[in-house]
């Protein structure tokens, strides 16, 4: 009988053998591709992770990875996760998934996220449009943005995913590009490594139905963070987040701190081996 | 001679005493040996409107809450407008003349001012007091050994100093004193009319609502996770939960809302753990999505429905049996999921038992039809017993190759392998080799999105297989009365109580007639109604709503067409509602 190995893994140990259902030049694979590298840096046994996803063309992400995956139904990845990780505390879990999966339908559930602080980490695929039913505007979509639903463009103001998340009292936010991946791999790396909710909000351009925010306009638009930017300084980040003349790359924000599972942990005064005990004591209390 | 059972009501203004009056009363006839079976149907709001409690006390086990009342009391005016045409001929009134003014006596009743809040004020300057001067009078007459509520007394007020508990003690006995002094000493009272039997003290008999039960089942069940939001009448569930699931190293979220409260259990459920969560009418709606996303990725998970009357926000604390067809037909597409409903608060703790073992096994969503009847009545039960039903396990993954090292791209584990019994063994997350990705799309076995129509059919054919297969796990259905009787009633939930108490009435006058309450509901329990439709020329179905919802799916099912007893005003049937059914029933049959 063999002794066990410490695999050392490399980015095809992640990758499952379902072809990828993005277009070409999606940059949906820029945020897969640096994926595989974080979890191949952290080298993660596949066994031990779960992605968790939405509705929505990057929703598919977990299908292209060989990890654990719970493919939801829109706008839930959230709450699923949740209830994945307080399950089983041990396990990495991320959750991948869109910008209408996360502030559209799933708005209500980002917030709270936000508020509950779990340890894991939610990559957010932002391109500024509804790709799978192709074409419509989704909540980061900049006012005048023309579509068939909206033909003489829109009237909502987009929402700033980064400054939402801080006001609702989130412990780590972070922006990052597709077309960075080496860069993004770095973010989800310090979003893993952050003991609580990591939000990372990616652009990941929709070279099919978004023909305003493509590669070419992000790359003019992006900056890398200014170099005294502190990012434990809240008023600080507030305004660096707002920004959208540079959009700021990198990690804006973060605070230290226990995690709502690891608090939760803390709270448990047992384990299921004291469940006859507890019984009696009930029907006691009951008698 | 004394009766075996005796029916009081007390009601009053909603938080003004009525339930902790009705509480107390209840804990201390228990202890002293009394069944107990309560109601209590306050209103929506915290403050202000109607609010009755009734305890039916005796020394046998009942199962309704009485059709009439033998003792009334009314803190006000509107307690006596709305219940004194439920007290029976001969019955007695206390009311407290501060609040309610009922007309000069007639020979009906016998009715006596006890003035409770003037006693508590000036006699005993302690106002709130005026609930323990209630229990008193309630206890004075019908001959309940006082003991019992003073050693309560001390239990509950002992911590908290010598005065308050000596406030209480004072006011429990200027009830008793009173009524010893006023009425049961003066020679037209009839001590008999309302001295009660009771049964002997039983240290192995609880007192708990069905909310506990239901909590306390889940507990034996092993329940590891509980997420719910709050809604009126499940709250209890959660917040019983809040406080003891994490002392068995489980977890309990109030989330945000209905859906992420369903969607954190499936959640939950993948990792492997048993998972539930307990709402009502409104919030199983949320909640149908995510039923069918647990059906298509075959996922355990259990939903506690407390039913209220609807439609829509409808009356939170009112009873009806209204959410059948949301239970069964409930979302879009074709979802397989597994109903059960108790039939009584003792019931409560088996079921969910069931429920979590059901929905593993067969690996659905599993709803528990609970009601508000059943989550607000408390009544004294047996001591449950955690280990009379085994725990079914999930059917084990085992890794394709036997030594758990899976090369990633090849022989990905077919988490939904195609099978004579379509239950597929199932891993989960952590376990080398059982990797998947669970998902609401139509998918092949090894779980990856697939649109080709074979695979369509498969895998319906799969799911609906294993659905077919889950009356072979029926629980027990209840029966009653003579199963060769020409005339049948079928009932489910709540509604068992009171059909059950008909049948007996009726065949004290002679008239067979069988009943019986399946506890599955969905799949139909075929197996359990089809002997008991043989040989009947007439069968009922009795619910609390309006469409006969149970019977509809029975005509559906059996091809034939049911007869229906139905009541849909927000209370549970009255027995005299169905024994006249039965009646008519019976002698439609004589020639």
């Amino acid at each position: 009988m063999a002794e066990p190995i410490t695999l050392t893994r490399t980015v095809d140990d992640y990758k499952s053998d379902e072809k990828p259902t993005w277009c070409p030049g999606c940059g949906d694979f820029g945020v897969l591709n640096a994926l595989y590298n974080a979890m191949r840096e952290k080298n993660y046994d596949p066994k031990d992770v779960v992605l968790v996803s939405g509705i929505g063309c990057s929703s598919r992400l977990p299908f292209f990875v060989s990890t654990y995956g719970f493919h939801g139904v829109h706008g839930r990845a959230m709450p699923i996760a949740t209830g994945v990780k307080l399950a089983r505390p041990e396990l990495n879990v991320l959750v991948m998934g869109g910008d209408g999966d996360a502030f559209a339908i799933g708005g209500g559930h980002f917030m709270h996220a936000a508020r509950r602080n779990l340890n894991v980490t939610y990559v957010i695929m932002d391109n500024q449009t509804y790709g799978l039913t192709k074409g419509q505007a989704s909540p980061t979509a900049q006012t005048g943005y023309v579509t068939k639903a909206s033909p003489k463009g829109t009237l909502e103001a987009p929402v700033n995913p980064l400054l939402l998340a801080m006001a609702c009292g989130a412990s780590f936010v972070a922006r990052g590009f597709s077309g960075q991946p080496k860069d993004l791999a770095q973010l989800m790396l310090a979003g893993i490594e952050h003991s609580g909710l990591a939000i990372i909000d990616v652009y990941s351009p929709c070279p099919t139905f978004n023909k305003v925010n493509t590669f070419k306009t992000y790359r003019e638009e992006v900056a890398p963070l200014p170099a005294d930017h502190d990012r434990s300084n809240f008023d600080a980040s507030l305004r660096i987040a707002a920004s959208t003349e540079p959009r700021y790359l990198g990690v804006l924000y973060q605070r230290e701190g226990p995690s709502y599972d690891q608090l939760l942990e803390e709270r448990k005064s047992g384990t299921p081996a004291d469940l006859p005990k507890l019984m009696d004591s009930l029907f006691e209390r009951f008698s | 001679m004394p009766k075996t059972d005796l029916v009081i009501r007390v009601a009053g203004e909603a938080g003004e005493g009525v339930l902790s009056t009705g509480q107390l009363l209840v804990q201390g006839a228990a202890r002293a040996g009394y069944r107990v079976l309560t109601d209590f149907s306050p209103p929506a709001e915290i403050k202000g409107g109607y609010s009755l409690f009734q305890l039916r006390i005796g020394s046998q086990q009942f199962h309704s809450r009485g059709d009439e009342l033998d003792l009334l009391l009314a803190f006000n005016q509107e307690a006596y407008d709305m219940s004194i045409g439920e007290l029976r001929e001969g019955g007695l009134l206390i009311y407290d003349p501060a609040q309610a003014k009922p007309p000069a006596s007639t020979n009906r009743v016998q009715q006596y001012a006890v003035p409770m809040s003037e006693i508590a004020r000036t006699q005993l300057k302690f106002e709130l007091g005026k609930n323990v001067v209630a229990v008193g009078v309630l206890a004075a007459l019908f001959g309940m050994p006082e003991e019992y509520l003073q050693k309560l007394l001390q239990q509950r007020f002992g911590g908290r100093g010598q005065d308050i508990l000596g406030k209480n003690l004072a006011a429990l006995q200027a009830g008793l004193d009173y009524v010893r002094e006023h009425i049961t000493s003066s020679p037209d009272f009839n001590p008999d009319l309302f001295a009660v039997e009771r049964g002997t003290p039983d240290a192995h008999r609880i007192v708990v609502s069905g909310n506990q039960a239901v909590s306390l089942g889940a507990l034996a069940a092993g329940v590891g996770f509980f997420a719910g939001y709050p809604i009126t009448p499940a709250s209890d569930i959660m917040e019983f939960l809040a406080g003891e699931l994490p002392k068995v190293g489980g977890t309990v979220v109030q989330a945000e809302d209905e859906i992420a409260s369903i969607n954190m259990v499936l959640g939950a459920s993948f990792a492997g753990k048993r998972a539930m969560t307990s709402t009502s009418g409104p919030g199983v709606s949320l909640m149908v999505e995510a039923l069918g996303l647990g059906a298509m990725a075959e996922l355990p998970c259990v939903l506690v429905d407390a039913q209220r009357a609807g439609p829509s926000t409808g009356m939170p604390t009112r009873h009806e049996q209204g959410d059948l067809w949301l239970a069964v037909y409930g979302g879009h597409g074709e979802i397989q999921r597994i109903v059960i409903a108790p039939t009584s608060v003792e019931d409560c703790f088996y079921q969910i038992q069931n429920a979590f073992n059901l929905a593993d096994k067969y690996q659905m969503p599993a709803i528990l039809l609970h009601d508000t009847v059943l989550a607000v009545r408390t009544e004294s039960i047996p001591r449950p017993d955690p280990n009379r039903i085994p725990r079914i396990e999930r059917l084990a993954f085992t890794p394709p190759n036997g030594n758990g090292q899976v090369p990633p791209h090849e022989g990905y584990f077919l988490r939904y392998a195609l099978n004579e019994s379509g239950i597929s063994p199932m891993s989960s997350p952590g376990q080398a080799g059982g990797q998947y990705v669970a998902t609401g799309l139509e998918h092949n076995e090894d779980g990856r999105p697939r649109y080709d129509p074979e695979t369509k059919r498969d895998m319906t054919e799969k799911r609906m297989r294993k659905f077919a297969a889950v009356p072979n796990d029926a629980p027990e259905a209840e029966y009653w009365g003579d199963q060769s009787a020409e005339v049948g009633i079928i009932t489910w939930g709540s509604s068992a109580g009171p059909v059950q108490e008909a049948i007996r009435l009726a065949e004290a006058e002679g008239i067979k007639v069988a009943g019986m309450a399946p506890k599955l509901l969905w799949p139909v329990a075929h197996q359990q109604i089809e002997p008991f439709l043989r040989g009947k020329r007439e069968v009922l179905v009795a619910e609390v709503n309006y469409t006969g919802q149970y019977a509809q799916i029975l005509n559906a099912h059996f091809g034939r067409t049911f007869g229906r007893i139905n009541v849909y005003a927000g209370e549970a049937f009255r027995v005299r509602e169905i024994l006249a059914a039965i009646r008519k029933m019976a002698a439609a049959g004589v020639r």
